[in-house]
């Protein structure tokens, strides 16, 4: 998902052009951070998921009952599952360690492995010390793909936003605003496709604002995303308060968009469902983490935008117009993360009600940088916070000694964590944040 | 990031440029909304120094294209558009739309009925009473946007405080959630003689918003994060905190299943200052000495102006010897303890006790508020009472003419974005007399543009 392989010393100064996806790690000297910090988690995951683990059987289900071939629930003690991966974790923290003696930085597969790992161990914890020790894999990762949908599409707008130089904290307000129009249109038009092109509009819109605001009348994009998510939620709410309660049968009952199950294939365990058994929203994310990462890093046009996002004025010099090249692409990521919205209203609840999005925009922003700005990496981060959210509600009803609260904090810290120290200084595109003026 | 800081600097220089009406306008935006984005950024220079970049002009000109009159034009124009909205979803709007081209007048007539009820109760509900009971009673409402007024004073403070360093604190609402924890907790456990008792709330309060605050800072000093994403988790992270105390025996009222803290003893609550028909309490007393405070902190202090040369240009302010990272740690501490001023209003003012509302939107608020106060002190009091005028009216819009409150939250934002934009709103309004022409002038690359405000700052 990251690479760590770039990771600046703190306080050195980061050329522009070294934030683009080369691998220009030659010159930088290897930190310390990666290795300590993998050791100190991995410590943390012996003592705590590993040795105080209670000694008690996990039941994981695997297969559910329209699988081709049922596969046997999987079992695992707890205390010594917990103990096998922590030093797992461990071996791959001492590699890194290895690596750093000789100079050589931490291989991006060995952060992943140990996320994963670090994921298992706290999950073979959570449900062997759990009063009914048995979840649903399946159902576990089913419903963590459900909640990362509107996470996916957040993020990816914020990638197409802050590759092309303008920093998208409006997020949430193009979430609520594609919410709500898809809400609202297609329970007039009755036809949730109708919806579905309306919430991409809405999100457009939204993010058209943005982009005038902050290309034209150069105001801080910052504050401009954090007003507009004011406004979104102001104008949304005031809407919904005047138009849709008082008539709630013809303004906020829109058809669903259904699951599109592709037979046979839908019936293979665990994948079956996460790739074959999506609303059309939910392929559409596919669909569009792969195009997005194509369009960015395979196309012309890709690295034109990546120029104007971390060189304005070398793209300039090229000839490429900076300011419009900005312009759309804000949009473009506005009409996704309005796509995104809609799944709210149309798949998840079949009705619009306020602050819908409930601060995912945030989590999108934050799974963005821990995907370190790249589409596929955030959609594999917004996976790992759709994860903590449908685990949070999980542990809630099989009884943890973990507080729901926590889980639902982890997404937060793990972002500070990875802002702080797996992500380093600067990762973004150099001109993220900073206007255009031409001259 | 430092590099980020290029980019701006190698703008041609027009703010010092008097006779380069060519990209007045755009300097005027880039230096008030801090075109330089994340970094100097938020800042607006042009509060610094006290006079519009752009050279003289013509007394009208100024009266009328001045930073204030775009800023009474941006409400008004907030007002309006408001205005239009609450309109579109009016019943007898739309009855008389029907027949709007036989006589338009009814439908022009039930617009502006419409708006203006709505106004009209939202004046009546925030400052006058005109049905009142008696002079005590006709001023509640006013006395009620003071209350509302305090912890958006505190919390703006703490913004534009953290503004003025270059800092982008969107943390107000973690560092009034960890203040209200820690100030509810010595208000309702303790037992301790009046005054002491009272002090300690205020001091372990403002301790609280400060270690939270400074928190970010310290991680931004030492890792180079972003303050923009450690404030926004840091909200969540002390959100979630707080619902889990709620749940414990610690801070869960007992006998009470609802996440809701004991409340507070007597000794440990604001008085109300002007008698007990009135929620106002001395931390309306306490947000104005704040805001002199704070006032005096970045116009007469030696840490103030180190705040303000850091916000104007971190990489001048390092070569001039500032510590910058102390810097850093410093006013998100300050901007965290200002904040923390307004999680001890709720808990040992207005509300009482601690539950998971202790904030709020007042964070979030806090933000707007700074922001149309120019991150001024007294620009910030002033928005502070604005805003609460705002709040406190809703309620009374909302009963009287079924109005939602959220209008109140377009109406806000619309004014933030439009004085961000000056040239939009002189547009709008027609004051944009002189043409455009565009001859961008190479010569003027000095640079310095930021070192140069800076130092007119520390002059003012």
């Amino acid at each position: 998902m990251s690479t760590t392989a770039t990771s600046p010393l703190p306080g050195t100064p980061q050329e522009p052009t070294e934030a683009l996806e080369l691998q220009a790690t030659s010159a930088k000297p290897v930190t310390w951070k990666i290795p300590v910090l993998l050791g100190a988690l991995g410590i943390v995951a012996l003592v705590f998921f590993g040795l105080m683990a209670p000694n008690q059987a996990a039941t994981f289900g695997i297969s559910t009952g329209s699988d081709f071939f049922q596969l046997p629930a999987l079992q695992i003690n707890a205390l010594a599952g917990g103990i096998v991966l922590s030093v797992l974790m461990l071996g791959l923290a001492a590699y890194s360690v290895y690596l750093k003696t000789k100079d050589r930085p931490t291989p991006a597969w060995v952060v992943v492995a140990f996320i994963v790992l670090f994921a298992a161990a706290f999950l073979v914890w959570v449900v062997g010390g759990a009063r009914t020790p048995s979840i649903s894999l399946a159902g576990l990762i089913a419903g963590s793909v459900t909640l990362a949908v509107p996470l996916v599409f957040g993020s990816l707008s914020g990638v197409l936003c802050e590759r092309v130089g303008v920093v998208n904290i409006a997020i949430e307000g193009q979430l609520l605003g594609g919410a709500f129009t898809a809400a609202i249109v297609a329970s007039i038009t009755q036809n949730a496709f109708v919806g579905l092109l309306a919430a991409a509009l809405a999100g457009a819109l939204v993010s058209m604002v943005l982009a005038l605001f902050s290309i034209k009348y150069l105001v801080n994009q910052i504050i401009v995303g954090v007003v507009l998510n004011v406004l979104v939620s102001g104008v949304t709410g005031f809407l919904f308060s005047t138009v849709m309660q008082e008539d709630s049968a013809r303004f906020n009952s829109p058809p669903g968009l259904g699951i599109i199950d592709i037979p046979l294939l839908s019936s293979i365990p665990i994948i079956g469902p996460i790739l074959f058994k999506q609303s059309l929203v939910g392929y559409l994310m596919y669909i569009a983490v792969a195009v997005v990462w194509v369009g960015l890093f395979k196309t012309k046009w890709g690295l034109r935008v990546r120029a104007v996002g971390e060189h304005p004025q070398a793209a300039d010099t090229m000839g490429i117009k900076v300011n419009a090249t900005r312009f759309w692409n804000v949009t473009l990521g506005g009409a996704i993360a309005g796509i995104g919205g809609s799944f709210f209203t149309l798949v998840a609840i079949d009705s619009f009600t306020k602050e819908i999005s409930g601060g995912r925009g945030f989590i999108a922003l934050a799974a963005l940088i821990f995907g370190r700005w790249n589409p596929i990496g955030a959609f594999f981060a917004a996976l790992l916070f759709g994860f903590a959210d449908n685990l949070q509600s999980i542990v809630t009803i099989i009884g943890t000694p973990v507080p729901s609260q926590f889980m639902a904090m982890l997404p937060y810290v793990v972002t500070v964590l990875a802002v702080a120290g797996l992500v380093g200084k600067s990762r973004g595109p150099a001109a993220s944040g900073i206007p255009y003026v031409k001259g | 990031m430092p590099e980020k800081h290029k980019h701006v600097a190698d703008k041609p220089d027009n703010a010092q440029n008097a006779n380069a009406p060519a990209e007045e306008t755009a300097a005027v935006v880039s230096v008030d909304t801090a075109g330089g984005a994340m970094e100097p950024s938020a800042v607006p220079a042009t509060a610094q120094s006290g006079q519009l970049p752009g050279g003289p002009d013509t007394l009208m000109r100024k009266i009328f294209t001045g930073s204030g009159m775009v800023s009474v034009l941006a409400v008004l124009l907030a007002l309006i558009i408001g205005g239009l909205l609450i309109a579109s979803t009016d019943e007898r709007v739309s009855t008389t739309a029907g027949y709007l081209f036989a006589r338009p007048t009814d439908f022009l007539g039930a617009v502006w009925n419409a708006a203006t009820r709505s106004y009209i109760a939202l004046f009546q509900g925030s400052v006058f009473n005109p049905r009142g009971n008696g002079l005590a009673l006709q001023f509640a409402p006013l006395m009620e946007t003071l209350t509302i007024a305090t912890p958006l004073i505190t919390a703006g403070l703490g913004v534009a405080l953290a503004f003025r360093a270059g800092l982008f604190n969107i943390g107000g609402q973690g560092q009034i959630i960890m203040a209200g924890i820690v100030a509810a907790w010595v208000g309702f456990a303790l037992d301790l003689p009046v005054g002491l008792h009272l002090l300690l709330v205020l001091v372990a309060g403002i301790i609280g918003g400060a270690v939270w605050g400074g928190l970010v800072g310290l991680i931004k000093a030492r890792t180079g994060a972003h303050e923009v994403i450690l404030t926004i988790m840091f909200n969540y992270i002390a959100l979630y905190f707080l619902r889990y105390l709620l749940n414990t025996p610690a801070f869960q009222r007992p006998g009470e299943s609802n996440p809701i803290s004991p409340i507070l003893d007597p000794t440990a609550v604001y008085p109300q200052i002007l008698g007990t028909q009135y929620r106002l309490h001395l931390g309306f007393v306490l947000a104005i000495a704040a805001t002199v405070l704070v006032w005096w902190l970045l116009n007469r202090s030696t840490v103030g102006f180190e705040f303000r040369a850091v916000g104007a240009n971190p990489k001048a302010a390092q070569t001039a010897g500032i510590n910058v990272s102390r810097s850093t740690i410093l006013v998100m501490a300050l901007a965290g303890g200002l904040a923390g001023m307004a999680g001890v209003a709720q808990v040992a003012g207005t509300e009482k006790v601690l539950t998971d509302g202790v904030a709020a939107t007042y964070g979030f608020d806090a933000i707007t508020v700074a922001l149309l106060g120019r991150s001024t002190p007294w620009g910030t009091f002033a928005a502070g009472l604005l805003f609460g005028a705002f709040r406190a009216g809703a309620v009374q819009m909302q009963i009287q003419t079924g109005t939602p409150i959220d209008i109140v939250l377009v109406v806000q934002s619309l004014i933030v974005l439009f004085i961000a934009a000056p040239p939009l709103v002189r547009a709008v309004f027609g004051l944009n007399p002189r043409k455009k022409k565009s001859t961008p002038k190479k010569g003027s690359k000095t640079g310095s543009r930021e070192t140069a405000q800076a130092a007119a700052g520390g002059a003012a």
